[in-house]
């Protein structure tokens, strides 16, 4: 690098700063006009998309969109196939947030404690179905849980009960896909949950044992206010996260037995690229839009107060 | 003392069945896939083939096409890697590091952003696309990873601990921003690099909703694509479908396993600092 003549220097500077700032521009524009135009432009025109009858002949010739106001919005609410999704994303929300956050938790929990061996093994294992593909290991878990020749049903004869036809009945249906999401994912918060426990002191659970704490006291007192925050972030995270199941149905059931794991997101697809109902579709995904922010505004205003959050 | 040991014993086996739960599904797909034609398809489940074949491996990739749909996977992942360092890394550096007019009230437009899931966006995306010529494209299929502001905020964290200083001495030697970038940040932004492209490498692998969408030839399946595809003619082979389960997991894994420490680093900084 060559030296620069101290002389030169306050014009240099006055020079830089201009300089500077056309130099930051560059640097953020690319990354700027990619998100106006590829994420902005795109979730702004659904809005209005969703207020048009954009269909299959609109596809053909632009020229038949019309505008039709809320109609989209008032057919869906008409549409049973609608509530329907509504009601199965409900139900995988409902149960799937508790269940894969006591997983991860109860997971992390185990492995935090000191006497466990190899932990760093166990924790890059426990996260690694959470990396691997979607499609490939719910193809994998449609045999794992096979009526006849699965081993989860080889599992519970061999403990005397009675198969259980997973996939194929209604009632079923949402359990056996939330097992096979819970296996996914759960290493993905159990990681944010250890990482959160190492740094609560040990002195705290030896004082709360002192104090005569069993274990469960000493969850309740010591580790969970040292989580809460965690905790809330956690599960506004795993509310959307559950709202927007697609994969999953899509490949281990394609909605059914019955329509019984038709999700918002399913629904949509099916919607847009199945039946080309690409104003309805745009409609269905405001809804899910505007139901997963209600959830979260619902979580923060009972956090707040709770008082987990400051 | 003894009370210590009982519990150690019984949190080793807890930790021990949960591995046991964990990986016994990824361990019986690998071993299926090496079972000949029907062998799985019994009761009670075989654990280990009876003798080991790699014929539904050569079966994918001689006859269903799987050469191709590995290639366009590790293509458009690479792509996608390639092109959202490029946009996102001198960004994230410039929000943190760099000042210029307006540059808060935009950072605040893209955090308040994040709360928008992107598939809202998808069905006008997809005719916008189509508008250009790009549906079926690699081009169309890259266009999301362009757009990643979770990526600008990862890297825009880690800059924010680069010393000032160190940037001011390399004006003061006459440096423009151009080479500062690239000789002063770049390579203290590398370990957030590594993380970046490992993200993007495997989100880009792993998806399927948009190359389900914009991929519509057969010819430009993704794995996963290909896969969901196949599983739907291939129900009853169940040991084909596992070969193909494993082509495509293997490298996404084996990727992870190397490179864990930034994976995992790189995760907890995006999801503790929010």
């Amino acid at each position: 690098m060559t030296a620069v003549p101290v002389i030169a220097r306050p014009a240099r500077r006055a020079g830089t700063r201009r300089s500077r700032e056309r130099a930051a521009w560059g640097f953020v524009a690319p990354s700027l006009i990619a998100i106006g135009l590829f994420f902005a432009i795109p979730v702004f025109s659904a809005l209005l998309l969703s207020l048009t009858d954009f269909d299959i002949y609109a596809l053909a010739d632009i020229g038949n969109v019309r505008f039709v106001g809320l109609q989209n919005y008032e057919r869906l609410l008409g549409n049973p196939l609608f509530w329907t999704a509504m009601k199965n994303t409900g139900l995988f929300a409902v149960i799937g947030v508790p269940l894969s956050i006591i997983t991860s938790l109860g997971a992390a929990v185990i492995l935090n404690a000191r006497v466990v061996k190899w932990r760093p093994l166990w924790r890059v294992m426990f996260f690694a179905p959470y990396v691997t593909t979607l499609v490939a290991t719910a193809v994998l878990w449609n045999y794992l849980l096979h009526t006849r020749y699965g081993i989860i049903n080889w599992a519970i004869q061999s403990l005397g009960l009675p198969a259980v036809d997973w996939l194929g009945q209604p009632s079923t249906s949402i359990p056996a896909i939330l097992m096979f999401v819970v296996w996914k994912i759960f290493g993905y918060n159990m990681l944010i949950f250890l990482a959160v426990l190492q740094t609560v002191p040990d002195d705290l659970y030896e004082a709360a044992r002192i104090d005569g704490a069993g274990p469960w006291k000493q969850f309740k007192h010591v580790t969970l206010p040292a989580i809460a925050p965690t905790l809330l972030l956690v599960s506004i995270i795993s509310v959307a996260g559950f709202f927007q199941l697609f994969a999953e149905p899509y490949v281990m059931t394609q909605g059914g037995p019955a329509q019984s794991t038709v999700t918002v997101l399913y629904f949509m697809y099916e919607e847009g690229f199945k039946w080309w109902n690409l104003g309805s579709a745009s409609a269905v995904a405001f809804v899910l839009f505007l139901c997963i922010l209600a959830v979260t505004l619902v979580q923060l205003a009972v956090a707040k107060r709770m008082g987990a959050y400051e | 003392m003894r009370g210590r040991t009982v519990k150690a014993i019984a949190l080793n086996l807890a930790v021990a069945f949960i591995a046991l739960l964990v990986l016994f599904p990824l361990a019986w797909m690998v071993s299926v896939s090496f079972m000949s034609t029907g062998e799985a398809a019994v009761f009670p489940p075989p654990l280990l083939p009876k003798t080991w074949t790699l014929d539904h491996y050569r079966d994918l990739f001689l006859t269903q096409g799987m050469g191709r749909y590995l290639w366009n996977s590790f293509a458009l992942a690479s792509m996608a890697t390639g092109l959202a360092l490029a946009f996102t890394v001198p960004a994230g550096y410039a929000f943190a590091k760099l000042t210029f007019k307006g540059r808060d009230r935009v950072f605040q437009l893209l955090v308040a952003a994040l709360v928008v899931p992107a598939q809202i966006g998808t069905l006008p995306l997809f005719l916008m696309l189509k508008q250009m010529g790009l549906v079926n494209t690699y081009a169309g299929a890259l266009v999301p990873w362009l757009a990643s502001i979770f990526g600008l905020f990862l890297v825009r964290q880690y800059a924010l601990s680069i010393p000032d200083e160190m940037l001011e001495a390399a004006r003061i030697d006459g440096a423009s921003e151009g080479q500062i970038f690239r000789r002063v940040v770049l390579p203290t932004l590398q370990p957030i690099i590594v993380t970046l492209a490992l993200f993007v490498f495997l989100g880009s692998w792993n998806d399927f909703l948009w190359p389900l969408i914009i991929l519509t030839d057969q010819s430009n399946y993704t794995l996963p694509v290909a896969l969901a595809a196949l599983s739907r003619e291939h129900v009853q082979d169940i040991e084909m479908m596992m070969a193909g389960a494993v082509i495509t997991v293997a490298p996404v894994l084996i990727l992870f396993l190397a490179l864990q420490r930034y994976y995992i680093r790189g995760m907890l900084a995006g999801s503790v600092k929010g």
